[in-house]
């Protein structure tokens, strides 16, 4: 039974590292309509940051902070300059420009920090004064930061002015736009936003899957499939998505046989299934669309 | 919207003309050269598969890469597991990602725009994963992959490298008038039709599910058939050749190829093979300079990543592609001198 837990709140501390990644991308959708393909690799160049913060010595808090700061710098201008012109373009376009951002910071990862795979370290002291035999401290630490992480977007898009502003513009553009919100802004905050989330979700699964340019490409996949699951118009419910997809793939890695192989081709099939029989998710709403 | 050129003279000329040097080739420059030609064919025909898709029927794909795996390890296991000769191994293979497509196609069917894309991306992703899965060991070879020795020149007086190349330029135009046939026909309008209006398609009376599963699954066979030509030429797949990266030298090539296009392919494949090559060269040559020049090769950046650059560039400016940009300036061409 031991196991049984151990495995659940593992998959709990992985889930809640693609529960963020599931959250940028969701809310990047939200806004725009748009699935960033570009998002794990946005997160895997934050997580170089942090990395290369570390190496100039700085404490492994103050680098992470920093690496986040400039993750929503990079996310603004990303959108302000690379995606505001396709903005109107065919669905086509906007893949592509996506495809191309993953290509240049797949890349870049590679030509700047090289393709060898590092270690990179914990965010968490390796004691927290407390010990469990069911979870390992960074386990723990993860999932109650990206939980606090969580709770911080939530109060923002709740209480704050701001964070109403990006939800109207999301919801309904012309009609904020007539109430004086420069929605234009509220978009590149929100992909600022995603980028920062994004950059969490990397710093912390790097101590798990090490940092090297393509480290992401799986949690991008377990990210999506937990988005779609949850459904793609409700943060909360692709946050729990994450959290289910986290705790599934662990147990099938262990209580499946030959499981552990197919982890990425089980993403594919919820990915699939969750389309075809419950395209909203389950807690998105349905769109009904008039012909 | 955009439908495959009408065949007039001239571009029957410039067609003849292309396929005269595609022949000499091979005769001009070394079996390197030549095996570099060949793989730019086999990514070009898997670009013409996507621009099917994606160009002519509306569907997207971000993971043709899987389609290209099946073709390829179809024919290296028809090859190894029973010594089957390589020609019929290329239509098994097509057959058999024909197959793989259409099923593809049924969920698929459901899903529209960026629900399709994320799918096909998923399946490109997990490609790798399942190859090296246990159970299909005996028959993928595993993370060791297969070795697939070229197959032997049909013609004396010709080596294995240009015998391939010119049976590959030969699948290459075959496959080109295939699908210019296609696009030409009934079925080729419903599929335009599709893509510009589903709706209106509908009411027409256009099999909607069995024209886009049927493309998906012809594309796909497209995409095998390359698979199974850059295994020939390449002498050996493995899972990880055919990581998502593949599916994206595909679609990068047939956007800068132009999208919806028959010959822009050609420009593509090429595009994607010698490119880097330039890119790589070009570096050298920096490294090789003396004083401030030397310090330039430091900061060109590797050729993928000037690529996603130029995919970008692309769709802001030409979005239609080195052949959509001949096409107008032809057409610009004619009306000046009409003018």
């Amino acid at each position: 039974m031991d196991l049984f837990f151990q495995l659940t709140l593992a998959g709990l501390a992985i889930g809640s590292i693609y529960a963020c990644v599931a959250l940028a991308v969701v809310m990047i959708y939200q806004a725009t309509d748009h699935f960033n393909f570009a998002q794990g690799e946005m997160a895997m160049f934050s997580t170089f940051i942090c990395w290369t913060f570390l190496g100039l010595g700085l404490p492994v808090w103050v680098a992470a902070v920093l690496a986040i700061g400039t993750s929503f710098i990079a996310g603004l201008i990303i959108e302000r300059v690379i995606i505001k012109p396709v903005e109107n373009a065919p669905v086509l376009n906007q893949i592509i420009v996506f495809i191309g951002l993953l290509m240049i910071f797949n890349n870049v990862a590679g030509w700047i920090w090289e393709f060898t795979i590092k270690p990179f370290p914990s965010l968490f002291p390796d004691d927290f004064g407390f010990k469990s035999e069911l979870i390992g401290p960074h386990h723990m630490g993860v999932i109650a930061l990206t939980l606090t992480v969580l709770l911080l977007i939530f109060l923002f898009f709740r209480f704050t002015r701001v964070g109403l502003a990006m939800r109207a513009a999301a919801a309904n553009p012309d009609s904020a736009r007539l109430v004086g919100i420069s929605v234009g802004w509220m978009l590149a905050l929100g992909w600022g936003l995603a980028a920062a989330v994004g950059a969490v979700g990397g710093i912390l699964v790097a101590p798990i899957v090490y940092l090297e340019p393509n480290m992401m490409s799986g949690v991008l996949l377990y990210a999506f499939a937990g988005a779609l699951l949850g459904g793609v118009s409700s943060p909360g419910g692709a946050v729990l998505g994450g959290l289910i997809v986290g705790v599934l793939e662990n147990w099938l890695g262990q209580y499946v046989p030959g499981g552990s192989e197919l982890k990425l081709t089980f993403a594919l099939i919820l990915i699939v299934g969750v389309l075809l029989f419950k395209p909203a998710g389950l807690f998105g709403r349905v769109v009904i669309k008039r012909v | 919207m955009d439908r495959p050129n009408p065949i007039t003279k001239k571009l029957l000329i410039g067609f003849l003309i292309a396929l005269g040097v595609g022949i000499l080739i091979p005769q001009i420059t070394t079996d390197f050269t030549t095996y570099q030609f060949t793989l730019a064919i086999s990514y070009g025909i898997a670009m013409l598969g996507l621009n099917i898709l994606t160009g002519y029927n509306g569907q997207f794909s971000v993971g043709h890469s899987a389609f290209f795996a099946i073709g390829a390890y179809t024919a290296a296991i028809m090859i190894e597991h029973f010594a089957i000769d390589p020609y019929t191994s290329i239509v098994i293979a097509a057959f058999a990602a024909f197959v793989v497509g259409f099923l593809f196609g049924l969920p698929a069917l459901r899903l529209e725009g960026l629900y399709l894309a994320l799918a096909t991306f998923g399946f490109a992703v997990a490609t790798p994963q399942l190859l090296k899965f246990d159970a299909f060991e005996h028959w993928t070879g595993g993370v060791q992959g297969i070795f697939v020795p070229k197959p032997e020149p049909l013609m004396e007086g010709l080596s294995a490298d240009q015998s391939l190349y010119y049976v590959a330029m030969g699948i290459m135009v075959f496959l080109m008038v295939v699908a210019w046939s296609i696009l030409n026909s009934r079925s080729g309008r419903a599929m335009m039709a599709i893509r510009d209006n589903p709706v209106a398609a509908a009411t027409m009376g256009i099999n909607l599910p069995m024209v886009k599963t049927t493309t998906f699954g012809l594309s796909a066979m497209y995409a095998g058939i390359g698979g199974a030509l850059f295994t020939y030429s390449s002498e050996f797949v493995s899972p990880d050749t055919f990581n998502f990266f593949i599916a994206v030298y595909i679609l990068v090539g047939s956007v800068i190829g132009g999208i919806a296009t028959i010959p822009g392919v050609i420009f593509g494949g090429l595009f994607i093979v010698f490119m880097p090559n330039y890119a790589q060269d070009l570096k050298l040559f920096f490294e090789g300079t003396e004083g401030p020049w030397a310090a330039v090769a430091g900061v060109v950046p590797p050729p993928w990543a000037i690529f996603g650059v130029m995919l970008i560039l692309v769709i802001y400016f030409v979005p239609f592609g080195v052949w959509g940009g001949i096409e107008r300036l032809w057409a610009w061409t004619k009306r000046r001198s009409a003018g």
